[in-house]
């Protein structure tokens, strides 16, 4: 079997086949038709590697860099001097410490929250019969189809009426709503393979249902519920639209979230010209997302990956 | 055991039902309402002016250049993100020639994959914020300051009508491919190997391998892919709010319905008008996806 696939690729379709050719013709031609063709992908694969992460190195190079500089030197040249002045003024000026606290401060409670109610909603219709059980699950998996777009404006009057308009209670309690259809979804998916006779076991040994579910099934459930809560929190993080919506009016930028705080910062860098504190403010919402990324990026894709996967 | 089955199942199911119909389902319900509405957020009472929203979209100008952009994403998005993963995938994944009798992928695929995924962990306002300034006009721009190097003329990326969209297409791509290289090499990677080795035998060529084996196998994968894809496209509405000149331009050469909604919506307070942009965006979303589903139907080969 060695080398089989190297053998036929190397003997062109149609070329007249004797016992022994496919020996002899493997081994020279055959490789080196193998290494042109890796070099060519390796070339292509760093083409396009290159192309990802050329902006990414230019904004951190810019960062240091002074604002006369930006427009002066090379792109990817470097930094003439270590200037942290940049990230002083985006941290003071712009506020990006602030975004980025309260973007951790709404996701971590998003989700949470999300993952809670999610789960707990999906284990009562994967596993208990119950007249109208059916309504509501299609009820959650309808919200799949529908644009947020289209809830736009009605969202907003909702929140306005029950007072929750630019608060994080609100922005939170949105963020759960539209996470929940997906969420449940996958983990009633999820919840209907875990197998029968561990809670049957249970039961006999008399739990309750409540105790059943966070004792016995949550655990059991770990894997899916790791790749949804990052699904989760790469969504809730990186949500723009929903926020722009809610947190306006008075007062509202001590509450924005990094995404919009960034855009905004963008809009007024344009006037006052100050790219350099831009790209700090860049930097340090990169970054972050750089580290957490090195570290579980198995996960991270995993989880990302899981809804189309399916 | 019986006992407290009832009392559970409400008890689990009252706060997410709650949330989840208090902010999603009653809004979309009363989006469509709205729609037919010439609501303005001020009067108390609500006039109801039948399809009068739909007719007056119907001659907006504004609506249709949206759709037209909408028809060029839904076009290009698709195609170019997915021949673009495909294509590394690929490479990724047979690149490597054989070794034992085993397809391989070419050496390091891990570390190419880690790196071509890393755009879709950042959220679509701070990649148009970085590309915004990766299109600026003059030489603090990285294409531009790279272009100044070598003495040729500032482009104008998101200043020129005929490039702007272009440009914010590109931005789409590029965070896109590396989450379908991703998906698409999952596909790849469990396709058995006999399968390849017995076209081998055959005589397949790479490319014959790629488009009677790989392409068939994946196919449901692709179908998936292409309409996540398509969702995407109605969308856009961050990059185009970011990057465009004046949100949507220049001239409305960027606009989108996202865009147009929440415009009319939150700076000319036209809820009625908005909701009604709303329920066309929704209606073309579900016939885009069922059509792709519906035309793109075949039997699937089942390993």
């Amino acid at each position: 079997m060695t080398n089989l696939r190297t053998d036929v690729s190397a003997t062109p379709p149609g070329t007249v086949d004797y016992p022994g050719a496919r020996k002899s013709a493997g081994t020279p031609a055959g490789k080196k038709e193998i290494k042109l063709f890796s070099g060519f992908a390796h070339i292509a694969l760093a083409i396009w590697g290159l192309l990802v992460i050329a902006p990414l190195i230019w904004v951190i190079l810019a960062s240091f860099k002074s604002n006369t500089e930006i427009f002066t030197h090379a792109p990817f040249s470097l930094p003439s001097a270590l200037s942290f002045e940049s990230y002083k003024s985006a941290w003071t000026e712009a506020h990006v410490g602030r975004y980025f606290l309260n973007s951790i401060f709404v996701v971590a409670l998003s989700t949470t929250g999300t993952m809670i109610f999610g789960s707990m909603a999906a284990y009562v219709l994967a596993r208990y019969k119950f007249v109208g059980n059916r309504f509501i699950y299609y009820l959650f998996v309808s919200g799949l189809a529908f644009p947020v777009f289209l809830a736009l404006v009605p969202l907003f009057l909702i929140l306005q009426n029950l007072g929750l308009l630019n608060t994080y209670t609100g922005l939170i309690l949105v963020y759960i709503a539209y996470s929940l259809p997906f969420t449940v979804f996958f983990m009633t998916a999820f919840f209907k393979t875990l197998p029968n006779h561990v809670a049957e076991a249970a039961i006999v040994d008399g739990a309750s249902h409540t105790r059943l579910f966070f004792q016995v099934m949550l655990p059991m459930a770990k894997s899916g519920l790791v790749s949804i809560t990052i699904f989760n929190i790469v969504g809730q993080w990186n949500q723009y639209l929903l926020p722009v919506a809610i947190m306006q009016g008075q007062g509202a930028e001590n509450k924005w979230v990094l995404t919009q705080g960034i855009a905004n910062i963008s809009v007024s860098a344009g006037y006052q010209a100050n790219w350099a504190a831009l790209f700090a403010a860049l930097t340090l919402s990169i970054v972050p997302m750089i580290i957490v990324y090195a570290f579980f990026q198995r996960q991270i894709q995993s989880g990302l990956t899981a809804g189309a996967a399916k | 055991m019986k006992h407290g089955r009832y009392p559970f199942i409400i008890g689990f199911l009252i706060v997410p039902v709650a949330i989840y119909g208090t902010f999603v389902i009653a809004a979309y319900v009363q989006a469509f309402q709205l729609s037919f509405t010439n609501w303005r957020g001020f009067s108390p009472n609500v006039d109801y002016i039948g399809f009068d929203n739909f007719t007056k979209l119907f001659h907006d100008s504004t609506f249709w250049k949206a759709i037209q952009h909408h028809v060029l994403l839904l076009i290009f998005l698709p195609l170019l993100t997915i021949i673009l993963a495909l294509f590394f995938a690929f490479l990724l994944n047979v690149g490597g020639g054989s070794k034992g009798g085993r397809t391989q992928g070419v050496r390091g695929s891990k570390f190419y994959r880690v790196i071509f995924f890393f755009p879709q962990l950042l959220a679509l306002a701070l990649v148009a914020v970085i590309f915004s300034r990766v299109y600026s006009p003059d030489e603090s721009g990285l294409i531009n300051g790279l272009l100044q190097q070598f003495g040729a003329g500032p482009v104008l990326f998101l200043a020129d009508s005929h490039l702007a969209l272009w440009s914010i297409l590109a931005v789409l791509v590029w965070q896109g491919v590396g989450f379908y290289v991703v998906l698409f090499s999952a596909g790849m990677g469990s396709i058995p190997t006999e399968i390849y080795e017995a076209a081998a035998l055959d005589g397949a060529t790479r490319s014959t391998l790629f488009f009677k084996i790989t392409l068939p196998l994946l196919w449901s994968t692709l179908q998936v892919a292409w309409v996540y894809l398509g969702i995407a496209a109605f969308d856009a509405f961050a990059l185009v709010n970011v990057m465009s000149v004046d949100r949507g331009g220049p001239d409305g050469a960027t606009t989108v319905l996202g865009l147009e909604i929440y415009r009319n919506a939150f700076d000319y307070a036209q809820f009625g008008y908005a909701s009604a942009m709303g329920v066309v965006l929704f209606f073309l979303t579900l016939t885009f996806a069922a059509l792709t589903l519906r035309v793109t139907r075949r039997d699937t080969v089942e390993l």
